[in-house]
Protein backbone atom coordinates (compact mmCIF):
# COMPACT_ATOMS: atom_id res chain seq x y z
CA UNK A 1 0.00 0.00 0.00
CA UNK A 2 2.71 2.42 1.00
CA UNK A 3 4.60 1.59 -2.14
CA UNK A 4 1.52 2.29 -4.27
CA UNK A 5 0.95 5.67 -2.63
CA UNK A 6 4.52 6.69 -3.27
CA UNK A 7 4.22 5.59 -6.85
CA UNK A 8 1.09 7.73 -7.20
CA UNK A 9 2.90 10.69 -5.69
CA UNK A 10 5.76 10.17 -8.08
CA UNK A 11 3.41 10.09 -11.04
CA UNK A 12 1.80 13.34 -9.94
CA UNK A 13 5.18 14.98 -9.71
CA UNK A 14 6.04 13.81 -13.19
CA UNK A 15 2.82 15.27 -14.61
CA UNK A 16 3.47 18.56 -12.83
CA UNK A 17 6.97 18.63 -14.24
CA UNK A 18 5.70 17.77 -17.69
CA UNK A 19 3.23 20.62 -17.48
CA UNK A 20 5.99 23.01 -16.46
CA UNK A 21 8.25 21.86 -19.27
CA UNK A 22 5.45 22.16 -21.78
CA UNK A 23 4.96 25.85 -21.02
CA UNK A 24 8.20 26.52 -22.81
CA UNK A 25 7.56 24.37 -25.87
CA UNK A 26 3.87 25.27 -26.21
CA UNK A 27 4.54 28.97 -26.26
CA UNK A 28 7.43 28.51 -28.63
CA UNK A 29 9.36 30.96 -26.47
CA UNK A 30 12.21 28.60 -25.72
CA UNK A 31 13.15 27.88 -29.36
CA UNK A 32 12.92 31.58 -30.20
CA UNK A 33 15.20 32.49 -27.31
CA UNK A 34 17.63 29.76 -28.37
CA UNK A 35 17.83 31.08 -31.93
CA UNK A 36 18.23 34.69 -30.81
CA UNK A 37 20.98 33.75 -28.38
CA UNK A 38 22.72 31.80 -31.12
CA UNK A 39 22.51 34.75 -33.53
CA UNK A 40 23.84 37.18 -30.90
CA UNK A 41 26.80 34.93 -30.13
CA UNK A 42 27.68 34.65 -33.83
CA UNK A 43 27.23 38.39 -34.20
CA UNK A 44 29.68 39.18 -31.37
CA UNK A 45 32.10 36.71 -32.92
CA UNK A 46 31.94 38.42 -36.30
CA UNK A 47 32.30 41.81 -34.63
CA UNK A 48 35.68 40.65 -33.40
CA UNK A 49 36.72 39.15 -36.73
CA UNK A 50 35.62 42.08 -38.88
CA UNK A 51 36.81 44.88 -36.59
CA UNK A 52 40.12 43.26 -35.64
CA UNK A 53 42.23 44.36 -38.68
CA UNK A 54 41.74 48.00 -37.75
CA UNK A 55 42.83 47.31 -34.15
CA UNK A 56 45.87 45.37 -35.36
CA UNK A 57 46.82 48.28 -37.68
CA UNK A 58 46.47 50.75 -34.83
CA UNK A 59 48.56 48.54 -32.51
CA UNK A 60 51.20 48.14 -35.19
CA UNK A 61 51.44 51.89 -35.68
CA UNK A 62 51.88 52.39 -31.93
CA UNK A 63 54.22 49.37 -31.76
CA UNK A 64 52.26 47.51 -29.10
CA UNK A 65 50.96 43.98 -29.00
CA UNK A 66 47.36 43.40 -28.03
CA UNK A 67 46.34 40.83 -25.47
CA UNK A 68 43.27 38.76 -26.31
CA UNK A 69 41.05 40.55 -23.79
CA UNK A 70 42.21 43.93 -25.05
CA UNK A 71 41.45 42.92 -28.62
CA UNK A 72 37.98 41.77 -27.73
CA UNK A 73 37.08 44.81 -25.64
CA UNK A 74 38.42 47.19 -28.28
CA UNK A 75 36.75 45.51 -31.27
CA UNK A 76 33.46 45.64 -29.36
CA UNK A 77 33.68 49.36 -28.63
CA UNK A 78 34.95 51.04 -31.78
CA UNK A 79 33.50 54.42 -32.71
CA UNK A 80 33.19 53.50 -36.38
CA UNK A 81 33.12 49.72 -36.47
CA UNK A 82 32.79 47.65 -39.63
CA UNK A 83 30.25 45.56 -37.77
CA UNK A 84 28.83 47.19 -34.64
CA UNK A 85 27.93 44.89 -31.76
CA UNK A 86 24.30 44.35 -30.71
CA UNK A 87 24.76 46.46 -27.60
CA UNK A 88 26.21 49.31 -29.67
CA UNK A 89 23.22 49.16 -32.00
CA UNK A 90 20.86 49.05 -29.04
CA UNK A 91 22.58 52.06 -27.49
CA UNK A 92 22.48 53.96 -30.79
CA UNK A 93 18.77 53.23 -31.15
CA UNK A 94 18.12 54.30 -27.57
CA UNK A 95 20.07 57.54 -28.08
CA UNK A 96 18.37 58.42 -31.33
CA UNK A 97 14.84 57.68 -30.19
CA UNK A 98 14.67 58.71 -26.55
CA UNK A 99 17.41 61.32 -26.28
CA UNK A 100 16.67 63.26 -29.48
CA UNK A 101 13.79 65.59 -30.24
CA UNK A 102 11.33 64.02 -32.67
CA UNK A 103 11.71 67.01 -34.97
CA UNK A 104 15.48 66.52 -35.16
CA UNK A 105 16.84 64.98 -38.34
CA UNK A 106 19.05 62.85 -36.13
CA UNK A 107 16.03 61.25 -34.46
CA UNK A 108 15.04 57.76 -35.53
CA UNK A 109 11.46 58.60 -34.58
CA UNK A 110 11.53 61.46 -37.10
CA UNK A 111 12.72 59.16 -39.88
CA UNK A 112 10.50 56.32 -38.71
CA UNK A 113 7.40 58.52 -38.86
CA UNK A 114 8.20 59.57 -42.44
CA UNK A 115 8.57 55.93 -43.49
CA UNK A 116 5.45 55.06 -41.51
CA UNK A 117 3.30 57.58 -43.40
CA UNK A 118 4.70 56.53 -46.77
CA UNK A 119 4.01 52.90 -45.88
CA UNK A 120 0.47 53.52 -44.66
CA UNK A 121 -0.51 55.60 -47.70
CA UNK A 122 1.12 53.14 -50.09
CA UNK A 123 -0.61 50.29 -48.26
CA UNK A 124 -4.01 52.00 -48.36
CA UNK A 125 -3.82 52.84 -52.06
CA UNK A 126 -2.25 49.48 -52.90
CA UNK A 127 -5.00 47.61 -51.06
CA UNK A 128 -7.68 49.67 -52.77
CA UNK A 129 -6.15 49.15 -56.17
CA UNK A 130 -5.64 45.45 -55.45
CA UNK A 131 -9.27 44.90 -54.45
CA UNK A 132 -10.55 46.83 -57.49
CA UNK A 133 -8.37 44.81 -59.84
CA UNK A 134 -9.44 41.58 -58.16
CA UNK A 135 -13.11 42.50 -58.61
CA UNK A 136 -12.44 43.32 -62.26
CA UNK A 137 -10.66 40.03 -62.79
CA UNK A 138 -13.35 37.96 -61.06
CA UNK A 139 -16.33 39.66 -62.68
CA UNK A 140 -15.03 40.44 -66.14
CA UNK A 141 -13.31 37.96 -68.40
CA UNK A 142 -11.91 40.68 -70.61
CA UNK A 143 -10.28 42.35 -67.63
CA UNK A 144 -8.90 39.04 -66.46
CA UNK A 145 -7.35 38.32 -69.86
CA UNK A 146 -5.99 41.81 -70.47
CA UNK A 147 -4.84 42.90 -67.03
CA UNK A 148 -3.45 39.74 -65.47
CA UNK A 149 -0.34 39.46 -67.69
CA UNK A 150 0.53 43.09 -66.93
CA UNK A 151 0.10 42.53 -63.22
CA UNK A 152 2.49 39.60 -63.33
CA UNK A 153 4.95 41.48 -65.54
CA UNK A 154 4.90 44.47 -63.21
CA UNK A 155 6.26 42.29 -60.43
CA UNK A 156 9.06 40.75 -62.47
CA UNK A 157 10.71 44.13 -62.99
CA UNK A 158 13.17 44.89 -60.19
CA UNK A 159 11.70 47.72 -58.18
CA UNK A 160 15.18 49.17 -57.59
CA UNK A 161 15.46 49.74 -61.34
CA UNK A 162 12.22 51.59 -61.84
CA UNK A 163 12.06 53.46 -58.54
CA UNK A 164 14.45 56.21 -59.78
CA UNK A 165 12.46 56.48 -63.02
CA UNK A 166 9.22 56.98 -61.12
CA UNK A 167 10.85 59.59 -58.89
CA UNK A 168 12.33 61.46 -61.86
CA UNK A 169 9.21 61.23 -64.01
CA UNK A 170 6.87 62.38 -61.26
CA UNK A 171 9.37 65.00 -60.16
CA UNK A 172 9.44 66.55 -63.61
CA UNK A 173 5.64 66.48 -63.63
CA UNK A 174 5.74 68.59 -60.49
CA UNK A 175 5.12 65.85 -57.94
CA UNK A 176 7.81 65.48 -55.33
CA UNK A 177 8.09 64.63 -51.68
CA UNK A 178 5.80 61.90 -50.36
CA UNK A 179 3.89 61.22 -53.56
CA UNK A 180 6.46 59.31 -55.68
CA UNK A 181 7.40 57.16 -52.71
CA UNK A 182 3.77 56.35 -51.96
CA UNK A 183 3.37 55.28 -55.58
CA UNK A 184 6.39 52.98 -55.41
CA UNK A 185 5.07 51.53 -52.16
CA UNK A 186 1.65 51.01 -53.77
CA UNK A 187 3.31 49.40 -56.78
CA UNK A 188 4.66 46.65 -54.55
CA UNK A 189 1.73 46.22 -52.20
CA UNK A 190 -1.18 45.87 -54.62
CA UNK A 191 0.15 42.58 -55.96
CA UNK A 192 -0.40 40.26 -52.99
CA UNK A 193 -3.83 41.84 -52.52
CA UNK A 194 -4.83 41.11 -56.14
CA UNK A 195 -3.63 37.52 -55.97
CA UNK A 196 -5.19 36.85 -52.55
CA UNK A 197 -8.49 38.53 -53.30
CA UNK A 198 -8.95 36.86 -56.68
CA UNK A 199 -8.53 33.56 -54.88
CA UNK A 200 -10.80 34.68 -52.04
CA UNK A 201 -13.58 36.04 -54.24
CA UNK A 202 -13.50 32.83 -56.23
CA UNK A 203 -13.52 30.64 -53.13
CA UNK A 204 -17.30 30.05 -52.99
CA UNK A 205 -18.06 26.60 -54.34
CA UNK A 206 -20.40 25.82 -57.24
CA UNK A 207 -23.03 24.80 -54.68
CA UNK A 208 -22.94 28.26 -53.07
CA UNK A 209 -23.28 29.94 -56.45
CA UNK A 210 -26.12 27.63 -57.55
CA UNK A 211 -27.90 28.27 -54.30
CA UNK A 212 -27.72 32.03 -54.86
CA UNK A 213 -29.08 31.44 -58.35
CA UNK A 214 -32.11 29.54 -57.02
CA UNK A 215 -32.95 32.66 -55.01
CA UNK A 216 -32.45 34.84 -58.11
CA UNK A 217 -29.87 36.90 -56.22
CA UNK A 218 -28.41 39.90 -58.04
CA UNK A 219 -24.69 40.16 -58.77
CA UNK A 220 -24.14 42.67 -56.00
CA UNK A 221 -26.01 40.47 -53.53
CA UNK A 222 -23.79 37.53 -54.44
CA UNK A 223 -20.79 39.79 -53.91
CA UNK A 224 -21.78 41.27 -50.58
CA UNK A 225 -23.54 38.30 -49.03
CA UNK A 226 -21.35 35.48 -50.29
CA UNK A 227 -18.07 36.40 -52.01
CA UNK A 228 -17.00 39.23 -49.73
CA UNK A 229 -17.56 37.47 -46.40
CA UNK A 230 -16.11 34.24 -47.75
CA UNK A 231 -12.95 36.04 -48.88
CA UNK A 232 -12.30 37.75 -45.53
CA UNK A 233 -9.66 35.27 -44.34
CA UNK A 234 -7.87 35.67 -47.70
CA UNK A 235 -8.05 39.45 -47.35
CA UNK A 236 -6.18 39.45 -44.06
CA UNK A 237 -3.44 37.18 -45.36
CA UNK A 238 -3.10 39.54 -48.34
CA UNK A 239 -3.04 42.60 -46.09
CA UNK A 240 -0.15 41.19 -44.07
CA UNK A 241 1.89 40.52 -47.19
CA UNK A 242 0.84 43.87 -48.64
CA UNK A 243 1.95 45.73 -45.53
CA UNK A 244 5.41 44.15 -45.63
CA UNK A 245 5.68 44.97 -49.34
CA UNK A 246 4.55 48.57 -48.70
CA UNK A 247 7.36 49.09 -46.20
CA UNK A 248 9.94 47.67 -48.58
CA UNK A 249 8.53 49.95 -51.29
CA UNK A 250 8.70 52.99 -49.04
CA UNK A 251 12.33 52.31 -48.11
CA UNK A 252 13.35 51.61 -51.70
CA UNK A 253 11.50 54.74 -52.80
CA UNK A 254 13.40 56.88 -50.31
CA UNK A 255 16.78 55.90 -51.76
CA UNK A 256 16.59 57.80 -55.08
CA UNK A 257 14.41 60.58 -53.63
CA UNK A 258 17.18 61.97 -51.47
CA UNK A 259 16.87 64.61 -48.82
CA UNK A 260 13.38 63.79 -47.72
CA UNK A 261 14.27 61.62 -44.79
CA UNK A 262 12.92 58.27 -43.71
CA UNK A 263 14.55 55.07 -42.57
CA UNK A 264 15.76 54.22 -46.07
CA UNK A 265 17.33 57.66 -46.39
CA UNK A 266 18.93 57.19 -42.98
CA UNK A 267 20.43 53.86 -44.04
CA UNK A 268 21.63 55.30 -47.34
CA UNK A 269 23.32 58.26 -45.66
CA UNK A 270 24.85 55.88 -43.12
CA UNK A 271 26.23 53.86 -46.00
CA UNK A 272 27.50 56.98 -47.80
CA UNK A 273 29.36 58.27 -44.75
CA UNK A 274 30.47 54.85 -43.58
CA UNK A 275 28.40 55.05 -40.41
CA UNK A 276 27.42 51.45 -39.86
CA UNK A 277 25.58 52.31 -36.66
CA UNK A 278 23.12 54.39 -38.66
CA UNK A 279 22.62 51.53 -41.10
CA UNK A 280 22.01 48.92 -38.45
CA UNK A 281 19.79 51.10 -36.28
CA UNK A 282 17.77 52.06 -39.37
CA UNK A 283 17.50 48.43 -40.35
CA UNK A 284 16.23 47.37 -36.96
CA UNK A 285 13.80 50.27 -36.80
CA UNK A 286 12.37 49.21 -40.16
CA UNK A 287 12.07 45.62 -38.92
CA UNK A 288 10.34 46.73 -35.74
CA UNK A 289 8.01 49.01 -37.73
CA UNK A 290 7.08 46.20 -40.13
CA UNK A 291 6.63 43.74 -37.29
CA UNK A 292 4.35 46.10 -35.38
CA UNK A 293 2.21 46.97 -38.40
CA UNK A 294 1.76 43.31 -39.30
CA UNK A 295 1.01 42.46 -35.67
CA UNK A 296 -1.73 45.11 -35.66
CA UNK A 297 -3.30 43.52 -38.75
CA UNK A 298 -3.01 40.15 -37.00
CA UNK A 299 -4.93 41.45 -33.99
CA UNK A 300 -7.66 42.95 -36.20
CA UNK A 301 -7.78 39.68 -38.12
CA UNK A 302 -8.36 37.67 -34.98
CA UNK A 303 -11.07 40.00 -33.73
CA UNK A 304 -12.90 40.13 -37.08
CA UNK A 305 -12.70 36.41 -37.81
CA UNK A 306 -13.81 35.61 -34.29
CA UNK A 307 -16.79 37.92 -34.65
CA UNK A 308 -17.63 36.30 -37.98
CA UNK A 309 -17.36 32.89 -36.28
CA UNK A 310 -14.80 31.86 -38.89
CA UNK A 311 -12.24 31.27 -36.18
CA UNK A 312 -12.80 29.99 -32.68
CA UNK B 1 -61.12 15.42 -60.69
CA UNK B 2 -59.17 18.16 -62.42
CA UNK B 3 -55.73 18.53 -60.96
CA UNK B 4 -53.62 21.52 -61.74
CA UNK B 5 -50.40 20.71 -63.45
CA UNK B 6 -47.27 22.19 -61.87
CA UNK B 7 -44.50 20.65 -63.95
CA UNK B 8 -44.72 19.48 -67.51
CA UNK B 9 -41.73 17.96 -69.29
CA UNK B 10 -41.98 16.65 -72.83
CA UNK B 11 -39.29 15.19 -75.04
CA UNK B 12 -36.53 16.59 -72.92
CA UNK B 13 -33.00 15.96 -74.13
CA UNK B 14 -29.78 17.12 -72.57
CA UNK B 15 -26.26 16.51 -73.79
CA UNK B 16 -23.21 17.83 -71.96
CA UNK B 17 -20.17 18.64 -74.03
CA UNK B 18 -17.18 17.41 -72.08
CA UNK B 19 -13.50 16.99 -72.81
CA UNK B 20 -14.10 13.29 -73.45
CA UNK B 21 -16.85 13.98 -75.98
CA UNK B 22 -20.58 14.49 -75.51
CA UNK B 23 -22.39 12.88 -72.58
CA UNK B 24 -26.04 12.10 -73.13
CA UNK B 25 -27.39 12.96 -69.70
CA UNK B 26 -31.13 12.90 -70.43
CA UNK B 27 -33.00 11.36 -73.32
CA UNK B 28 -36.70 11.61 -74.25
CA UNK B 29 -37.91 12.49 -70.80
CA UNK B 30 -41.66 13.01 -70.43
CA UNK B 31 -43.13 13.84 -67.06
CA UNK B 32 -46.16 15.50 -65.53
CA UNK B 33 -46.31 16.55 -61.92
CA UNK B 34 -49.54 17.74 -60.34
CA UNK B 35 -49.97 20.19 -57.55
CA UNK B 36 -49.42 18.59 -54.17
CA UNK B 37 -47.57 15.59 -55.56
CA UNK B 38 -44.60 14.13 -53.78
CA UNK B 39 -42.44 12.84 -56.61
CA UNK B 40 -39.28 10.84 -56.07
CA UNK B 41 -36.65 10.36 -58.73
CA UNK B 42 -34.73 7.17 -58.14
CA UNK B 43 -31.95 5.50 -60.09
CA UNK B 44 -28.29 4.61 -59.98
CA UNK B 45 -25.70 7.37 -60.09
CA UNK B 46 -25.28 8.82 -63.55
CA UNK B 47 -28.93 8.29 -64.49
CA UNK B 48 -29.54 12.02 -64.72
CA UNK B 49 -31.93 12.37 -61.79
CA UNK B 50 -30.05 15.31 -60.34
CA UNK B 51 -29.65 16.81 -63.81
CA UNK B 52 -33.41 16.57 -64.36
CA UNK B 53 -34.01 18.40 -61.09
CA UNK B 54 -31.44 21.03 -62.07
CA UNK B 55 -33.20 21.53 -65.41
CA UNK B 56 -36.50 22.07 -63.62
CA UNK B 57 -34.74 24.61 -61.38
CA UNK B 58 -33.04 26.35 -64.34
CA UNK B 59 -29.59 25.44 -63.08
CA UNK B 60 -28.91 23.45 -66.27
CA UNK B 61 -30.33 24.09 -69.73
CA UNK B 62 -31.89 21.34 -71.84
CA UNK B 63 -30.58 20.73 -75.35
CA UNK B 64 -34.05 20.02 -76.70
CA UNK B 65 -37.62 19.61 -75.50
CA UNK B 66 -40.25 21.55 -73.63
CA UNK B 67 -40.22 22.24 -69.90
CA UNK B 68 -42.73 24.31 -68.00
CA UNK B 69 -42.85 24.99 -64.29
CA UNK B 70 -46.03 26.64 -63.03
CA UNK B 71 -46.96 27.11 -66.66
CA UNK B 72 -43.90 29.18 -67.51
CA UNK B 73 -40.29 28.42 -68.44
CA UNK B 74 -37.96 27.24 -65.63
CA UNK B 75 -36.11 30.54 -65.93
CA UNK B 76 -39.22 32.62 -65.38
CA UNK B 77 -40.26 30.30 -62.56
CA UNK B 78 -36.86 30.75 -60.92
CA UNK B 79 -37.01 34.49 -61.30
CA UNK B 80 -40.50 34.47 -59.79
CA UNK B 81 -38.97 32.51 -56.88
CA UNK B 82 -41.42 29.70 -57.47
CA UNK B 83 -39.37 27.00 -55.77
CA UNK B 84 -37.07 26.27 -52.86
CA UNK B 85 -34.06 24.04 -53.53
CA UNK B 86 -32.38 21.83 -50.95
CA UNK B 87 -28.95 20.62 -52.01
CA UNK B 88 -27.16 17.45 -51.04
CA UNK B 89 -24.88 19.43 -48.73
CA UNK B 90 -26.51 21.83 -46.30
CA UNK B 91 -24.48 24.75 -47.68
CA UNK B 92 -24.96 26.90 -44.61
CA UNK B 93 -22.73 29.97 -44.30
CA UNK B 94 -20.30 29.43 -41.44
CA UNK B 95 -20.28 33.16 -40.60
CA UNK B 96 -24.04 33.23 -40.09
CA UNK B 97 -25.90 31.58 -37.23
CA UNK B 98 -28.93 29.39 -37.90
CA UNK B 99 -31.47 32.23 -37.84
CA UNK B 100 -29.30 34.42 -40.09
CA UNK B 101 -28.79 31.55 -42.52
CA UNK B 102 -32.53 30.96 -42.79
CA UNK B 103 -33.00 34.71 -43.16
CA UNK B 104 -30.56 34.94 -46.07
CA UNK B 105 -33.00 34.28 -48.96
CA UNK B 106 -35.50 36.62 -47.29
CA UNK B 107 -32.88 39.39 -47.23
CA UNK B 108 -32.13 38.74 -50.88
CA UNK B 109 -35.79 38.84 -51.80
CA UNK B 110 -36.30 42.07 -49.93
CA UNK B 111 -38.72 41.05 -47.19
CA UNK B 112 -39.23 43.57 -44.40
CA UNK B 113 -37.33 43.07 -41.15
CA UNK B 114 -40.50 42.16 -39.27
CA UNK B 115 -41.59 39.70 -41.92
CA UNK B 116 -38.10 38.15 -41.88
CA UNK B 117 -38.24 37.55 -38.13
CA UNK B 118 -41.75 36.17 -38.32
CA UNK B 119 -40.92 33.74 -41.11
CA UNK B 120 -37.64 32.58 -39.59
CA UNK B 121 -39.43 31.78 -36.36
CA UNK B 122 -42.19 29.94 -38.24
CA UNK B 123 -39.96 27.73 -40.40
CA UNK B 124 -37.51 26.94 -37.59
CA UNK B 125 -40.51 25.79 -35.61
CA UNK B 126 -41.60 23.69 -38.61
CA UNK B 127 -38.28 21.82 -38.75
CA UNK B 128 -38.06 21.63 -34.95
CA UNK B 129 -35.02 23.86 -34.60
CA UNK B 130 -36.55 26.39 -32.22
CA UNK B 131 -33.97 27.28 -29.60
CA UNK B 132 -31.05 26.87 -32.00
CA UNK B 133 -31.39 30.30 -33.63
CA UNK B 134 -28.08 31.57 -32.31
CA UNK B 135 -26.05 28.42 -32.91
CA UNK B 136 -23.49 28.40 -35.70
CA UNK B 137 -23.45 25.60 -38.30
CA UNK B 138 -20.36 23.94 -36.82
CA UNK B 139 -22.23 23.58 -33.54
CA UNK B 140 -24.97 21.50 -35.18
CA UNK B 141 -25.08 17.82 -36.13
CA UNK B 142 -25.36 16.87 -39.80
CA UNK B 143 -29.08 16.18 -39.45
CA UNK B 144 -29.70 19.53 -37.79
CA UNK B 145 -27.71 21.33 -40.49
CA UNK B 146 -29.83 19.69 -43.15
CA UNK B 147 -32.99 20.68 -41.27
CA UNK B 148 -31.76 24.27 -41.15
CA UNK B 149 -31.13 24.04 -44.88
CA UNK B 150 -34.72 22.83 -45.42
CA UNK B 151 -36.02 25.64 -43.23
CA UNK B 152 -34.09 28.08 -45.42
CA UNK B 153 -35.68 26.63 -48.56
CA UNK B 154 -39.13 26.89 -46.94
CA UNK B 155 -38.66 30.42 -45.59
CA UNK B 156 -39.98 32.23 -48.64
CA UNK B 157 -42.92 29.84 -48.89
CA UNK B 158 -42.59 28.78 -52.52
CA UNK B 159 -45.16 26.22 -53.67
CA UNK B 160 -42.55 23.86 -55.05
CA UNK B 161 -39.71 22.23 -53.17
CA UNK B 162 -36.83 20.58 -55.03
CA UNK B 163 -34.68 18.29 -52.90
CA UNK B 164 -31.51 16.69 -54.19
CA UNK B 165 -30.60 13.74 -51.96
CA UNK B 166 -30.92 15.96 -48.91
CA UNK B 167 -30.47 13.06 -46.47
CA UNK B 168 -27.88 11.14 -48.50
CA UNK B 169 -25.04 11.86 -46.10
CA UNK B 170 -26.95 11.03 -42.93
CA UNK B 171 -27.16 7.79 -40.99
CA UNK B 172 -30.25 5.63 -41.26
CA UNK B 173 -31.80 6.50 -37.90
CA UNK B 174 -31.58 10.24 -38.47
CA UNK B 175 -32.78 9.72 -42.01
CA UNK B 176 -35.92 7.84 -40.84
CA UNK B 177 -36.70 10.62 -38.43
CA UNK B 178 -36.22 13.34 -41.04
CA UNK B 179 -38.29 11.41 -43.59
CA UNK B 180 -41.14 11.30 -41.12
CA UNK B 181 -40.81 15.00 -40.42
CA UNK B 182 -40.69 15.76 -44.13
CA UNK B 183 -43.91 13.86 -44.77
CA UNK B 184 -45.67 15.76 -41.99
CA UNK B 185 -44.35 19.00 -43.36
CA UNK B 186 -45.52 18.13 -46.85
CA UNK B 187 -49.00 17.26 -45.59
CA UNK B 188 -49.34 20.42 -43.54
CA UNK B 189 -48.09 22.76 -46.28
CA UNK B 190 -49.51 21.02 -49.36
CA UNK B 191 -46.38 21.80 -51.35
CA UNK B 192 -45.32 20.01 -54.50
CA UNK B 193 -42.09 18.18 -53.73
CA UNK B 194 -39.58 16.71 -56.19
CA UNK B 195 -37.16 14.52 -54.33
CA UNK B 196 -34.02 12.87 -55.68
CA UNK B 197 -32.81 9.76 -53.90
CA UNK B 198 -31.04 6.47 -54.47
CA UNK B 199 -32.74 4.70 -51.61
CA UNK B 200 -35.73 2.51 -52.53
CA UNK B 201 -37.37 2.52 -49.06
CA UNK B 202 -37.00 6.29 -48.86
CA UNK B 203 -38.60 6.80 -52.25
CA UNK B 204 -41.49 4.43 -51.54
CA UNK B 205 -42.07 5.75 -48.04
CA UNK B 206 -42.26 9.38 -49.08
CA UNK B 207 -43.79 9.50 -52.52
CA UNK B 208 -47.14 9.65 -54.23
CA UNK B 209 -45.31 9.14 -57.51
CA UNK B 210 -42.02 7.35 -58.06
CA UNK B 211 -40.00 8.03 -61.20
CA UNK B 212 -37.54 5.21 -61.89
CA UNK B 213 -34.60 6.22 -64.06
CA UNK B 214 -31.72 4.43 -65.75
CA UNK B 215 -28.32 5.61 -66.94
CA UNK B 216 -26.47 6.03 -70.25
CA UNK B 217 -28.43 7.78 -71.58
CA UNK B 218 -30.46 8.99 -68.61
CA UNK B 219 -34.12 8.19 -69.16
CA UNK B 220 -37.31 7.29 -67.36
CA UNK B 221 -38.03 3.54 -67.31
CA UNK B 222 -41.10 3.52 -65.07
CA UNK B 223 -43.46 5.89 -63.32
CA UNK B 224 -45.26 4.35 -60.36
CA UNK B 225 -48.27 5.98 -58.72
CA UNK B 226 -48.23 4.92 -55.11
CA UNK B 227 -51.48 3.78 -53.53
CA UNK B 228 -50.17 3.97 -49.99
CA UNK B 229 -52.41 5.96 -47.61
CA UNK B 230 -51.38 9.53 -46.94
CA UNK B 231 -50.99 8.70 -43.28
CA UNK B 232 -47.74 6.76 -43.14
CA UNK B 233 -46.24 5.60 -39.87
CA UNK B 234 -42.69 4.20 -40.22
CA UNK B 235 -44.16 0.68 -39.72
CA UNK B 236 -45.89 0.95 -43.08
CA UNK B 237 -42.62 -0.23 -44.54
CA UNK B 238 -43.49 -3.76 -43.42
CA UNK B 239 -46.89 -3.73 -45.14
CA UNK B 240 -47.72 -5.78 -48.23
CA UNK B 241 -48.42 -2.74 -50.40
CA UNK B 242 -45.14 -1.15 -49.47
CA UNK B 243 -43.19 -4.29 -50.33
CA UNK B 244 -45.01 -4.65 -53.63
CA UNK B 245 -44.21 -1.10 -54.69
CA UNK B 246 -40.60 -1.59 -53.61
CA UNK B 247 -40.40 -4.68 -55.79
CA UNK B 248 -41.76 -2.82 -58.76
CA UNK B 249 -39.16 -0.09 -58.25
CA UNK B 250 -36.43 -2.71 -57.99
CA UNK B 251 -37.61 -4.40 -61.16
CA UNK B 252 -37.59 -1.07 -62.96
CA UNK B 253 -34.05 -0.40 -61.83
CA UNK B 254 -32.94 -3.87 -62.89
CA UNK B 255 -34.65 -3.58 -66.30
CA UNK B 256 -32.92 -0.27 -66.88
CA UNK B 257 -29.61 -1.85 -66.01
CA UNK B 258 -29.95 -4.93 -68.26
CA UNK B 259 -30.53 -2.68 -71.26
CA UNK B 260 -26.84 -1.91 -71.44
Amino acid sequence: MKYLKELEKGCEQVTVMNKRLRIGSDNKILPVICIITFIIIIWYGFSIVLNAPWEFDKAKRNSITLSKTELVSQTWSQKRPKLPTPHQVAKEMWDTTINKKITSKRSLVYHGLITFYETIYGFAFGTGLGILLALGIVYNRATAMSVMPWIITSQTIPILAIAPMIVVALGSAGFSGLMPIVIISMYLSFFPVVVGMVKGLKSPEQLDIDQMKTWSASKSQVLFKLRAPKSTPYLFTSLKLGMAASLVGAIVGELPSGGGGGLGFRMLSGSTFGNTLHIWSGLFSAAILAGSLIAIIGVIQRIVLKRMALET
Amino acid sequence: MVQSEVINVSNLDLTFETGDGPVHALKNVDLKVNKGDFVSFIGPSGCGKTTLLRVLADLDEPTAGEVTVNGVSPREAREARAYGYVFQAAGLYPWRNVAANVKLPLEIMGYSKEEQLKRVKKVLDLVELTGFENKYPWQLSGGMQQRASIARALAFDADILFMDEPFGALDEIVRDHLNKQLLELWKSTNKTICFVTHSIPEAVYLSTKIVVMSPRPGRIVDIIDSNLPSDRPLEIRDSKDFIEISQRVREGLRAGHSDE
